[in-house]
């Protein structure tokens, strides 16, 4: 869905808290149900993976959050958000039962069409497994459809590590791998310690017919993506899904804006060659 | 049967050593095991054997008073094991310990020193190998030290 075919995309439409689950110290998962009546064109299968929603805490601020949810799940939005600034602190205490704003579903999708018959990385650091997460779920749950998938997970410690007992099941699935590394550990962690792009020569794929997504840090994107580039992933099969100061959400107020290119419109998710080179200049 | 000397130059660190260039680092080298938990080398001690790891995984680690150790790098199949060796004053910076059940080669320091003085063509082979090595390790530490994953508000 568009920022074009929501109706009234400035207006945030009253959706009520159904369940919030901790998944680390800060970040919790929220599931969201419109309010009876309030969102008549509601249709949660519409958004497409990667994708975003503009999130408002009444009387305290809006901020743009991802999907992390299945649009297969259906009837249910799901928000995984980090409590860092006061606006994603009024979020993330949200109880059920309370009432949030939400506009969109905005924003590009990750490429899974063209993904299809190919073997699929998707790589991720810190909170950036949330925005992955609907890929790897749509990913999983149509395996016949790709090659071989692996799931590369970057985070700061063991404490930080999302979606725990999911990243277990995935390694689980047939054709499926998921590799840990952290940034930093105690000598209880068994695993892999070191940056998310010394994962990649471990996988097994082959880079000339792989599509990669890549979701994170801009630093660790950058770091991945050059790793991925020598591995012969060819750049125009890197997709990464980029962060800026967004807040229309529709392109018009110029906040997000990155070169020739408006984040919350044409992105957050942009083929890597068609932003690497603006990655490198400090200025934009 | 296969030799030390064959299966060490299939080790990937030699990866395209010319093998008579290489053969004299045979003589230098042992076969070793190590099992979960036991200690390559620990900090402070003398560097005079490094590894070339061929199954398994050793965490490179560093003590600290009242708290569980941190690991610094996990390092596994076909890396190197131990840089320390190479600069004076040849003592282990950090402690190294296998965390699964590991198979490697380990090189006497001062034999493989003493073999590429002897052959500088070795010792610059043998600098291609670990140049990079230590690059990498590095480049990820600086990236480690940025702590991209933490609390960064805007």
């Amino acid at each position: 869905m568009s920022a074009a075919a929501i109706a009234e995309p400035m207006l945030p439409r009253p959706f009520r808290v159904v369940a919030s689950r901790r998944e680390t110290g800060d970040t919790v998962t929220l599931e969201l149900v419109p309010l009876a009546g309030s969102v008549p064109d509601f249709a949660p299968d519409q958004f497409k993976p990667g994708q975003f929603n503009m999130v408002y805490a009444f009387g305290v601020g809006e901020v743009p959050v991802s999907l992390s949810g299945d649009p297969a799940d259906g009837g249910r939005m799901v928000h995984t958000v980090r409590a860092v600034g006061a606006v994603s602190r009024a979020i993330a205490a949200a109880a059920p039962g309370s009432v949030l704003g939400v506009r969109g579903p905005f924003g590009s999708a990750w490429p899974m069409a063209e993904a299809e018959g190919r073997d699929l990385l998707l790589v991720a650091g810190g909170l950036g497994l949330a925005p992955l997460r609907p890929a790897i779920r749509q990913a999983l749950a149509r395996g016949e459809r790709f090659g071989r998938i692996a799931i590369l997970y970057g985070s700061r410690g063991p404490a930080e590590i999302l979606y725990r007992e999911e990243l277990a099941a995935w390694g689980q699935r047939p054709g499926a791998t998921v590799a840990l590394t952290l940034d930093h550990a105690d000598a209880a962690w068994e695993g892999h310690v070191g940056v998310v792009p010394d994962l990649i020569p471990g996988v097994s794929f082959d880079p000339r017919n792989s599509v990669a997504m890549l979701c994170g840090p801009e630093v660790m994107l950058r770091f991945t993506a050059r790793a991925l580039l020598g591995a012969g992933v060819p750049a125009e099969r890197i997709y990464v899904s980029m962060e800026r100061n967004m807040k229309c959400a529709v392109g018009l107020c110029g906040h997000c804006q990155f070169g020739g290119d408006f984040i919350c419109r044409d992105g957050a998710v942009l083929r890597y060659d068609r932003v690497a080179a603006r990655l490198a200049v400090r200025e934009v | 049967m296969e030799t030390l000397e064959h299966l060490l130059l299939e080790h990937p660190f030699l990866a395209g050593l010319d093998a008579a260039l290489g053969r004299p680092l045979a003589g230098c080298a042992r076969n070793l095991r190590f099992a979960a938990g036991e200690f390559l080398f620990r900090e402070g001690e003398p560097a005079d054997e490094f590894y070339l790891i061929r199954e398994g995984r050793v965490v490179l680690e560093l003590h600290v008073p009242a708290r569980s150790p941190l690991v610094i790098a996990a390092i596994g199949d076909g890396d190197i094991v131990g840089l320390s060796w190479l600069a004076p004053p040849h003592r282990w910076a950090f402690d190294a310990r296998a965390t699964a059940e590991t198979r490697a080669f380990g090189l006497g320091a001062g034999c493989v020193r003493e073999r590429c003085e002897e052959n500088h063509h070795l010792g610059y082979e043998m600098m291609k190998r670990i140049l990079p090595v230590t690059v990498r390790r590095m480049q990820a530490a600086r990236q480690q030290l940025l702590d991209v994953y933490g609390q960064h508000p805007a």
